[in-house]
């Protein structure tokens, strides 16, 4: 059973076995467990899991973003184009972050530096990456606010963050994100915090972008509606693991491990018939593990309805065709649900 | 951890631990502080210093004014920190002046805090009017010139070590109102402040038992700083020659033998060192403080 | 159950309002003023769960806070058991408020760091003066055990807690004074997904124990649909729909309403629904549009939409909705 995925060779990214370490009062607490994934041109790769699982890990993992005095990446390549982001130096990591891969965060409140107006800003960052003079960046961040659909542009680059909407400083973001067209754009729950009516305008918006410009997306969140929305292919993580992927309709129609499946079980979704009024919903019983003291075995193991003796042991990452896996001992022999 | 597991799991799987050691608070508060090895050391020289305070006019009963030896002398057999200009010893002046330049720091520092915390408190957490009227009462006495006024205030009335007291106190507490102000007015916004006002809480249980613990962390830096500046006060009191010319503390000392610092530096040097001593071991004492009462340090 | 009993209206809210002002711009502006809340009227019966939903800035969670006296309200009447809660005197009024009582959204921020959670429980036990030391801490255990925690959690802070224990330590020291109804403001919405499905069976399961009125605030129309009777749609400061939940989730009438259904529906693969894109932000609430609030986002807006608001009237049994129009049946 080989642990690694088999990654199509034409991935725009590909991440293979990737480990994050954390020290905490002397003790080393692995925060990511040898995390496998690729990601396609033009494709849209949600991440999903609950608080803790790493998922947001991941993304800083991939940037080399990880607060370095406590934690460290212990292991991993990432291949963007075949170069190993991880053996880049400080400069040329510089040099991809923003250009080739970009991020944008949860809160667009506090990723906005309240001081500066928002074209100020917008200019800066172009002119950061880009040898333009002042007034042809202004052009240029002009042109992205349209892009991004906020109305009145020109009017709007004289504002300061704390006069626009929530969508609008969530465009923004991904305005600056957009600013030298990267090949990945990575998104952290780009819409929690975000009305419900305005997180449909930014996915929208986000398919629109993707559509012209074959910009490949990750998409961090524990929100599985938004998941449903934007992502062809899925990765459902817990405590630090990736325990399964597949296609968005493998996984929300034929979940194989059983954390996936009470996942799916427990959320709410709006019946038509508006049955199950007050129904006792599934709950998966317990909570997350504590990273810190980690028991031996699947990490799943205590709160699995289907757990048996061999799960005291860590299952492996079974393979069940291309880019289907899922990390749990049923996958063996074909006892699979 | 509150769900049992399923019954399949616990046959496989031990039980996670379903809490961690409950703790006992005073205990465990005790523990904490212990476990900062520097408020432990600041804790033990201040005892020293409270004996030396208490015991040492008694093991050592010389009398500080007394002449004893010719003026200026150096450190040698017979004084042990050499004499000052009038030939006191400045040994037995820094014994029998612990008490008394301790004493006026701590009650000082505590009138000051007091006024100072219970303005600010009442400031930020009604605000409106009430804040608008305290504050510029607290700008009335922030602009005074603290020294002047506070010699006016001795030469007034007498230079009984009250009086001294509450002259240092009048004019230092807008700095403590402040920042217990500013406080209270970030901790009123949390919800846990609109809940206990949802339980019905009154108003003054919400101030002393919900907001003041939390705004403690700086407050405390504040106070144990306050103590240092507070000697400086009385030595400079004493300089001027307000405070009761019976008592010798150590401001005094430095405050009489500055112009000889650079024929003489044991006249000024061991009685700073010692004040720098006391505030330093303070300063530590409250660092030792703050972490023994945040709930975030414990069980893990 | 009597009929009477059935029906019993535990709380009335009549014409609320509630405006809060600014600071001045400049010496010579007016005050600006924010319409939170313009004109919100409902009934509660008792046992039953009344849902208030919408978005940012549409004054559901001020609606909740000046129904608990924690904000003031500018206008309107607030009736508990047919008591006009305007017109108790202060010391009665600390007896009424005892049964009613809230859980917050936020548990991070809802529960004192510096307080014990067996403390912070005991803390309403304490202040209304109940039973002696050994009655509270006997109260306090039976609490702990109702909201699934255990007995000796109770020397440990906040912070030691998980998101979901904590809300359970706000549901019990909500329960501590024996309410009959809570408000119960957005609950789930910073939890994890499982732990969701975990706090709403708590609540449910303590409504029928304790016969429990909510008013239940969130924006999850998912959620509200599991757990309220009747439910009312709040835009900009006003109800704009209002109805039971079969009726809201089968036949929602105004556009408004449609369209955040959609939004959260155009996920689904069962259900094949088009998204109805609603242009535009909300728009701030100091300056509200004139006439009808939602017509700048309005796909049906007309002339008279701007200059007449629309009142909320009840266009079929039980079914009330604020609009000049019949959009529904133009779908």
């Amino acid at each position: 059973m080989d642990d690694s995925l088999e990654i199509n060779e034409d991935a725009v990214l590909r991440v293979m076995n990737l480990s994050v370490d954390f020290d905490v009062k002397g003790n080393n607490v692995s925060i990511l467990s040898k995390v496998n994934f690729g990601l396609g041109l033009g494709e849209t790769l949600g991440i999903v899991g609950e608080s803790g699982c790493g998922k947001s890990m991941t993304a800083l993992a991939l940037l080399r973003m990880v607060p370095s005095p406590p934690g460290k990446i212990s292991d991993g390549e990432v291949l963007l184009n075949n170069v190993d982001l991880m053996t880049l130096s400080q400069k040329e990591i510089k040099n991809i972050r923003g250009k080739e891969i970009s991020m944008i965060f949860q809160e667009p409140m506090t990723s906005l530096n309240p001081v500066f107006t928002v074209g100020n800003q917008l200019v800066e960052t172009i002119l950061e990456h880009k040898d333009l003079s002042r007034a042809d960046a202004l052009k240029e961040a002009i042109e992205l606010l349209r892009l991004v659909q906020i109305p009145a542009p020109e009017q709007r680059i004289k504002e300061y963050p704390h006069q626009l909407s929530g969508g609008m400083r969530q465009r923004i973001m991904i305005a600056m994100a957009l600013v030298c067209e990267p090949k990945v754009l990575i998104a952290d729950e780009p819409t929690t915090a975000l009305d419900v009516t305005v997180q449909a305008q930014i996915f929208d918006l986000l398919k629109e972008i993707q559509a012209k410009t074959q910009m490949s997306i990750i998409l961090i969140t524990h929100d599985f509606g938004a998941i449903s929305e934007m992502a062809d292919r899925v990765i459902v993580m817990y405590a630090g693991y990736k325990v399964e992927e597949g296609t968005l309709d493998e996984i929300r129609n034929s979940p194989l491990h059983p954390y996936t499946q009470g996942l799916l079980r427990s959320m709410l979704v709006i019946k038509p018939d508006s049955s199950g009024f007050k129904m006792p919903l599934p709950e998966i019983p317990g909570s997350v593990p504590d990273l810190l003291n980690r028991q031996p075995g699947c990490p799943f193991g205590p709160r699995c309805s289907q757990a048996t003796v061999k799960c005291r042991s860590m299952p492996p990452n079974f393979n069940l065709g291309f880019k289907r896996s899922v990390k749990c001992w049923l996958a063996d022999n074909g006892r699979v649900e | 951890m509150t769900q049992p597991n399923t019954p399949n799991s616990d046959q496989i799987f031990s039980s996670e631990e379903i809490t961690s050691e409950p703790d006992v608070k005073w205990r465990d508060t005790f523990h904490l502080f212990c476990a900062n090895r520097a408020a432990l050391l600041g804790l033990t020289f201040v005892c020293l210093f409270i004996l030396v305070g208490i015991f040492g006019p008694i093991v050592i009963p010389a009398d500080p004014f007394e002449m004893v030896a010719m003026p200026l002398m150096n450190p040698n057999g017979q004084t042990l920190f050499g004499s000052d200009y009038l030939g006191r010893d400045v040994f037995v002046g820094i014994i029998h002046g612990a008490r008394p330049t301790m004493i006026i720091a701590v009650t000082a520092t505590l009138v000051t805090v007091l006024i100072g915390i219970t303005i600010g408190a009442i400031a930020g957490f009604y605000g409106g009017m009430v804040d608008n009227v305290l504050m510029r009462i607290t700008e009335f006495f922030q602009v005074l010139p603290p020294l002047v006024f506070a010699m006016v205030i001795v030469a007034v009335f007498s230079s009984h070590i009250v009086v001294v007291i509450l002259a240092i106190a009048i004019t230092t507490w807008p700095t403590e109102a402040r920042l217990t102000r500013a406080e209270f007015l970030k901790i009123k916004e949390n919800e846990y402040v609109t809940a206990s006002r949802a339980i019905g809480d009154r108003n003054f249980r919400i101030i002393t038992k919900i907001i003041l613990p939390n705004a403690m962390p700086p407050l405390m830096i504040a106070i144990t700083l306050r103590v240092g500046i507070t000697v400086i006060y009385e030595a400079a009191l004493s300089f001027l020659g307000l405070t009761d010319p019976d008592v010798i503390t150590w401001g005094k000392m430095i405050g009489q033998s500055r112009d000889f610092f650079f024929e003489a530096w044991w006249t000024v040097t061991f009685p700073g060192v010692a004040i720098l001593l006391v505030v330093l071991c303070i300063a530590l004492i409250g660092d030792g403080l703050n972490d023994a009462f945040n709930p975030k340090l414990r069980g893990r | 159950m009597s009929e009477s009993e059935k029906t019993h209206t535990l709380l009335k809210v009549d014409k609320l309002k509630v405006h809060f002002e600014l600071k001045r711009e400049s010496w010579f502006s007016d005050k600006p003023v924010v319409h939170a809340v313009d004109g919100v009227s409902f009934d509660i019966n008792l046992g039953k769960t009344l849902g208030l939903v919408g978005e940012s800035g549409c004054g559901k969670t001020t609606t909740g806070r000046a129904i608990l006296g924690l904000v003031k309200s500018t206008e309107g009447t607030i009736s508990f058991e047919g008591t006009n809660l305007g017109l108790v005197p202060p010391k009665e009024m600390l007896q009424l408020r005892q049964r009613m009582q809230i859980i917050f959204q936020d548990p991070y921020s809802a529960l004192n760091p510096r307080q014990t959670a067996g403390d912070i429980v005991l803390d309403p036990l304490l202040v209304h003066n109940i039973g002696n030391s050994k009655e509270r801490q006997e109260r306090v255990d039976e609490l702990f055990s109702l909201v699934g925690l255990q007995k000796n959690q109770q020397l440990l802070y906040p912070h030691q807690f998980s998101g979901g224990q904590r809300q359970r330590i706000c549901i019990a020291r909500a329960l501590a004074l024996k309410p009959d109804f809570i408000v119960c403001d957005e609950p789930v919405s910073a939890l994890d997904v499982a732990i969701q499905a975990q706090i709403l069976n708590l609540l449910c399961k303590l409504q029928d124990e304790l016969n429990l009125t909510f008013l239940f605030i969130s924006h999850d129309l998912a959620v509200i649909q599991h757990v309220c009777d009747e439910i009312a749609v709040m835009y900009l400061g006003v109800i704009v729909e209002k109805a039971s939940r079969l009726e809201l989730f089968e036949n929602p009438r105004h556009p408004y309403t449609r369209a955040l259904l959609s939004a959260v529906l155009s996920g689904s693969p069962e259900i094949k629904v088009d998204r109805i894109r609603l242009e535009g932000d909300i728009p701030n609430p100091i300056n509200k549009p004139t006439g009808c609030r939602f017509r700048t986002r309005c796909s049906y807006a007309k002339e008279i939409c701007g200059e007449l608001e629309p009142v909320l009237e009840e266009k079929s049994s039980g079914h009330w909705e604020a609009c000049h129009f019949q959009t529904a049946n133009n779908q």
